[in-house]
């Protein structure tokens, strides 16, 4: 009898555990750099996970080597990140407002990183928000392995969506529909 | 939206038109030839405006004001203010808040800034 047997990088006996990193339609070099910097890394493989997927945008992609022991896939673009999400166990997201709520309906664990040289004011308000409100961590790319090193994901509470039909049903009556 | 989202949406409609208005690029672009098509556009259809806050939907919003001062339609403005506003309205939120007829906002600590929004909940 013939057995074939898989090995992966970190370990025969645990399971795959994902992070997927995504940066947006733009770019966030500092936080490519930051997730994949000996310290995040390190972190990473101390909380379990295996497998890293990096979606850089129009940004650079970084040296496969750059992360031992987890294992590494790279892309710019795809028509729609949701498989990514749906397959992760932690999202790892630039502040944009898109990225942040597909996680979150996903009912993924996510952390988000503000890009302080941006300083987009409202991207920093929503990331705040939904801190307070216990559906997401955010840091930044100074602090991004300090955060995975300390993170409780498991006080994250579910992000329960909101109603476009209250909307729709609002202004079918203000315009005299109903 | 995307084509296809835009594809998809109007599938479900009874009856549409489909009209492009140039996006406001430099400020002087920006009245000329934004105002001439939203003028156009707003003359020939449904006497709505549904926006969500970019700086481009300011000056579709101004011509339906025009349309109206002038008597010649009375135009319908709704604006949505983004997700993203908590706690401050975007620069298209300050200037629409006095000239929309609905102004919705989706954090209860806007609505108590703003006693005019309407506050439905999160949309997403």
């Amino acid at each position: 009898m013939f057995m074939s047997v898989t090995f992966n990088k970190a370990c025969l006996i645990d399971k795959m555990k994902t992070v997927f990193v995504t940066v947006g339609t733009t770019s966030f070099d500092d936080l490519i750099g930051s997730v994949t910097s000996d310290e995040s890394v390190k972190a990473l493989i101390g909380r379990g996970y295996t497998d890293m997927v990096l979606q850089v945008g129009r940004g650079s992609v970084p040296d496969p080597d750059r992360c031992p022991g987890l294992s590494l896939q790279v892309f710019h673009y795809k028509d729609s990140i949701a498989e990514d999400m749906r397959n992760s166990d932690l999202v790892i997201s630039h502040a944009g407002a898109g990225s942040c709520l597909e996680a979150l309906r996903a009912n993924k664990a996510l952390l988000v990183v503000v890009n302080d040289k941006l300083m987009d004011n409202h991207q920093l308000e929503l990331a705040k928000q939904l801190q307070d409100d216990s559906h997401l961590i955010y840091c930044t790319c100074s602090t991004l392995s300090q955060t995975l090193r300390d993170m409780d994901l498991s006080a994250l509470t579910t992000y329960v969506p909101g109603q476009p039909q209250n909307f729709a049903n609002f202004l079918d009556k203000a315009v005299g529909l109903v | 939206m995307t084509r296809d989202q835009e594809e998809s949406l109007l599938a479900h409609a009874v009856h549409f038109t489909n009209q492009q208005i140039p996006r406001s690029g430099e400020v002087r672009q920006l009245w000329s030839s934004s105002v001439l098509s939203s003028f156009s556009a707003l003359m020939s259809s449904v006497p709505l405006v549904l926006c969500n806050g970019p700086g481009t939907c300011v000056p579709l919003c101004a011509t339906g004001l025009l349309l109206g001062v002038l008597g010649l339609k009375r135009v319908l403005i709704i604006y949505v203010e983004s997700i993203c506003c908590v706690k401050t309205l975007s620069l298209s939120g300050k200037i629409l808040y006095y000239f929309s007829d609905y102004f919705f906002v989706q954090w209860a600590s806007l609505r108590d800034t703003y006693p005019k929004a309407v506050y439905l909940g999160r949309l997403g």
